[in-house]
């Protein structure tokens, strides 16, 4: 008897859960559906079923040269991640083996950096680009997106490190390891799943951050937050196109991130859930 | 682990991140509060001279900067009520026993991974456009007048779009700390007769107190600076509805080139800021000691 | 060889004071136990002999050579963790041979010691599995293991049982004090389990705030403590402390008397009490008796003794056993 009435319980719940989260869904759904529409099917109404023409993409590249900003997104956010983890690992590690007194007070600062809205400093950092070159180069979106995402990835990097049990690292000390050693043969293989999750989320962050790619780029440097937020000014109704570009623009970090849910909680709360 | 040669190494570790989140957080910052007591425009650069606070005057007697300020603050709270809110509910049903649990939880959080200027065309052209939009085609099946979401209601189409793109985020912390809920307290309420409310009100809404806190820190942190979304929608219109402070810093510095002007507005951006940052760490800091 | 020295070692962090004062000889060879209640800084002189801790003051030597700032890799000393602190990334092999590789040993003589090492602890079978799929006992040997295939100067134990059940706790002292015959390496065991410092110790150092009370082998502490303190420590059930009538008619402001030092009777006796509680384990017979005009004691009997709860007892201590201390706290 139980079981049948949770049997059917866990039914309702099903068919309610998944109609939710097809509602929430739907946008992308639609995108992806679209993409593969000819422009005119695009604008008549809804339909599910596409003719399923390739030609948008095809199109998105002839026209717009979407490998270029495709191409600046995936140095941008690639260079930004690596950049930031070569600073923090050093500063996480340090932090969490060696805590001293201000430990806690560096790391609610780092935090408090990452609180300075960036429309606060927008005038200046325009105007030292400007000065120095950089508007509009991969370089000055790699230096400007490490820095934003840096408190971030230490903050991750320390809860991640903390979870080593100190008493291992002393036992490779005990056992004749030096310090590179340690960090080699010890501290490394254990960090390495931590330092990936780390990674994984800073790409997701850095590929998808939308004020300073855009402000700071213009034709030259434009990642596809840049290229794609272009696409708003009326230019007629290309919207299978404009499909297809969102499709390719979301789609390898939508899989990224379906892969780092857990690793998202924890490194956006700065490991206040888990 | 506490010996001298490791404390000083961990020093030298940390030095590099410190100085240069340090110069981050300093040198732009002082150059804008420089530049807010300057007369500066772009278009006519040769002509610099000390303001005093001129600019704060302007920017203050801006009939823009109240309405934006409003703006600013309806974004905000309109968006974390729409997100806690939802995404306690969603947490709750996504916490029940379900048959593929795990494709149900990849579509619902799927929307936060969506770039900002992606999620707000999706929306302003498939789904909200008044004449071939999904939500119009739909209006007209139902036999009524298609909606003009941004003519009509530009804020709340903003808070829209801004929430889809939040509500995954709310929803999986949320469901994160309600799955760490110990099992058998559920269950000692159970036996102690507690009902599905009561268990919610005494013992699951206590639990989730500091996921919700932690929430609705980073929201706000992201939420203060939406642009984006405004920026491909509705450039901040019509008139002034739909921009927000971010916004208007932006259309004053790289639209009119008055540097002054938006420095000035930045260092209030900042304070405001940082009211709502002391405010919430002081929250956060108290909860994560716990 | 394999001798420890300390001279006024002294250990602070910041304003407070960890170990006050402490000087400390071990000889070649010895099982050397620290006891005391937590706190006592029993872990920490632990770690100021591995190098694990700065000396705040003093001067710490092995085998004659002064070691206080040498780095804990270079002292020469192996150590088994609370936690046992294996590496979890690597199988039991490559634990146990991690030392011999930092030491830059050849592949064969790492084979060769690793295998020696896994035969003496039974954990031949076990060589490529992971820490995380070993039992609590398994991981202790591999601890163990990692540590003998060093052949270091000095074994170091930080409360190595702790973590484990009962009854492995016991089989897994007994493997502990028959490789220390074996080896006849020096051995350091920081335990608050004075049964453990009991069974395996040749000189016992009880500890109490960072000050040694005692140091002695087990029977003298059982037989002489020097304090209030160690008599207080050492011995199961605990020796009864009496104030007032009874310690005064000796001349003492306390005296004890432990528990198997008391003969019942159920006739006559020097001190007259009624029974409460009796726990039977067989064998023995612990007696919780409230004596009239000198408070609860515990005794020792038969384990057939006929003594029902509320019962009359009369109790007799035996006075050659009987220990005196002053007021302060000092035995007299």
């Amino acid at each position: 008897m139980a079981r049948a009435i949770s049997t059917r319980r866990k039914t309702v719940t099903t068919v309610v859960a998944w109609l939710v989260a097809l509602i929430i869904f739907f946008p992308i759904l639609y995108t992806i559906i679209t993409s593969f529409k000819t422009e005119p099917e695009a604008i008549a109404g809804i339909s599910l079923i596409p003719s399923g023409t390739f030609e948008n993409y095809v199109e998105v590249q002839a026209q717009r040269d979407y490998f270029r900003p495709f191409l600046n997104s995936v140095v941008i956010s690639l260079g930004s991640t690596l950049i930031a983890l070569l600073i923090s690992v050093p500063a996480a590690w340090s932090m969490a083996f060696s805590p001293g007194k201000r430990t806690k007070d560096i790391l609610m600062w780092m935090l408090s950096t990452k609180m300075m809205p960036a429309v606060g400093v927008l005038v200046p950092m325009y105007l030292i680009f400007r000065d120095t070159g950089l508007l509009d180069t991969r370089t000055g979106l790699t230096i400007v997106l490490t820095l934003v995402n840096l408190p971030i990835v230490v903050w991750m990097l320390y809860t991640y490190f903390r979870e080593i049990p100190g008493e291992i690292l002393e036992a490779a000390r005990m056992d004749g390891a030096s310090t590179l050693k340690e960090i080699v043969y010890v501290l490394t293989p254990m960090a390495v799943p931590g330092i990936a999750s780390t990674m994984l989320l800073n790409i997701i962050l850095a590929w998808n951050e939308s004020f300073w790619t855009i402000r700071l780029s213009a034709a030259n440097a434009a990642p596809l937050t840049a290229f794609i937020a272009s696409f708003s000014s009326p230019q007629g109704l290309f919207w299978a196109k404009l499909s297809a570009a969102s499709t390719l623009a979301i789609a390898p970090i939508l899989i990224m991130g379906w892969f780092s849910q857990k690793q998202l909680v924890r490194g956006l709360t700065f490991g206040a859930v888990k | 682990m506490a010996t001298r040669q490791t404390r000083s190494l961990a020093r030298l570790m940390l030095t590099p991140s410190v100085i240069l989140l340090l110069i981050w957080m300093i040198v732009p910052l002082a150059m804008t509060l420089w530049y807010s007591f300057q007369n500066f425009n772009l278009l006519n650069p040769v002509m610099r001279s000390f303001a005093g606070f001129d600019n704060y005057r302007y920017f203050y007697t801006d009939p823009a900067f109240f309405e934006s300020i409003a703006n600013t603050l309806a974004i905000v709270v309109g968006v974390l009520l729409i997100t806690v809110i939802g995404g306690i509910l969603l947490a709750l049903l996504l916490d029940q026993p379900i048959f593929g649990q795990g494709i149900v939880r990849i579509l619902v959080i799927s929307p936060f991974f969506v770039m900002p200027p992606v999620a707000a065309l999706i929306w302003k052209n498939m789904i909200m456009h008044p004449g071939y939009g999904v939500l119009a085609d739909v209006a007209r099946s139902l036999g009524l007048q298609p909606v003009d979401w941004f003519a009509q209601y530009p804020l709340l189409s903003i808070i829209i779009i801004v929430s889809w793109q939040w509500l995954p985020f709310a929803t999986l912390i949320l469901l994160t700390a309600l799955q760490s809920l110990d099992e058998e307290q559920k269950e000692a309420a159970e036996m102690d007769g507690a009902n599905f409310f009561n268990r919610f009100r005494y013992l699951v809404l206590p639990h989730l107190a500091r996921a919700i806190t932690v929430v609705i820190l980073i929201q706000t942190i992201f939420l203060l600076a939406v642009y984006a979304e405004i920026l491909v929608t509705t450039n901040g219109g019509p008139g002034y509805a739909t921009t927000n402070l971010a916004f208007l810093i932006y259309r004053t510095a790289l639209l009119s080139y008055d540097i002054g002007g938006a420095s000035a507005g930045g260092v209030i951006a900042v304070v405001l800021a940082n009211i709502v940052a002391i405010f919430l760490m002081r929250a956060v800091g108290r909860n994560l000691e716990r | 060889m394999g001798t420890i020295k300390l001279d006024d070692v002294t250990k602070s962090f910041g304003a407070t004071v960890i170990i006050p004062k402490v000087d400390l000889e071990i000889e070649d060879g010895e099982f050397v136990v620290f006891v005391g209640p937590s706190g006592s800084g029993k872990s920490t002189l632990l770690r100021l002999i591995a190098g694990l801790e700065d000396v705040s003051g003093g001067k710490i030597s092995i085998d004659g050579r002064d070691v206080t700032h040498v780095a804990p890799a270079k002292r020469g000393l192996a150590m088994v963790f609370q936690s046992y602190a294996l590496y979890p990334h690597m199988s039991v092999y490559n634990n146990i041979g991690f030392p011999l590789k930092m030491a830059g040993e050849g592949r064969e003589t790492i084979d060769k010691k690793v295998r020696d090492a896994a035969r003496v602890l039974n954990l031949v079978d076990y060589l490529e599995r992971r820490p995380g799929q070993l039992s609590g006992g398994q991981r202790q040997r591999v601890a163990i293991g990692r540590a003998i295939v060093r052949q270091p100067t000095a074994f170091l134990f930080d409360e190595p049982l702790s973590n484990l059940d009962a009854a492995l706790r016991g089989t897994m002292r007994l493997e502990i004090s028959e490789l220390h015959h074996q080896l006849k390496t020096t051995m350091i065991y920081v335990t608050h389990d004075q049964v453990e410092a009991m069974t395996l110790a040749d000189k016992i150092v009880v500890l109490n705030g960072g000050n040694v009370e005692q140091i002695g082998s087990p029977l003298e502490l059982y037989r002489k403590p020097a304090n209030l303190f160690v008599a207080g420590f050492i011995g199961s059930p605990r020796m009864n402390l009496i104030e007032g009538p009874a310690a005064d008619a000796k001349a003492a402001q306390t005296i004890g008397v432990r528990p198997e030092h008391i003969s019942v009777s159920k006739t006559a006796g020097d001190w007259m009490g009624t029974v409460g509680v009796a726990e039977h384990l067989g064998s023995d017979t612990f007696l919780h008796v409230q004596a009239d005009g000198i408070g609860p004691l515990t005794v020792r009997a038969d384990g057939e003794v006929g003594l029902a709860h509320g019962e009359t007892v009369y109790l007799t201590p035996d006075q050659t056993k009987l220990h005196r201390f002053g007021a302060d706290g000092r035995a007299l």
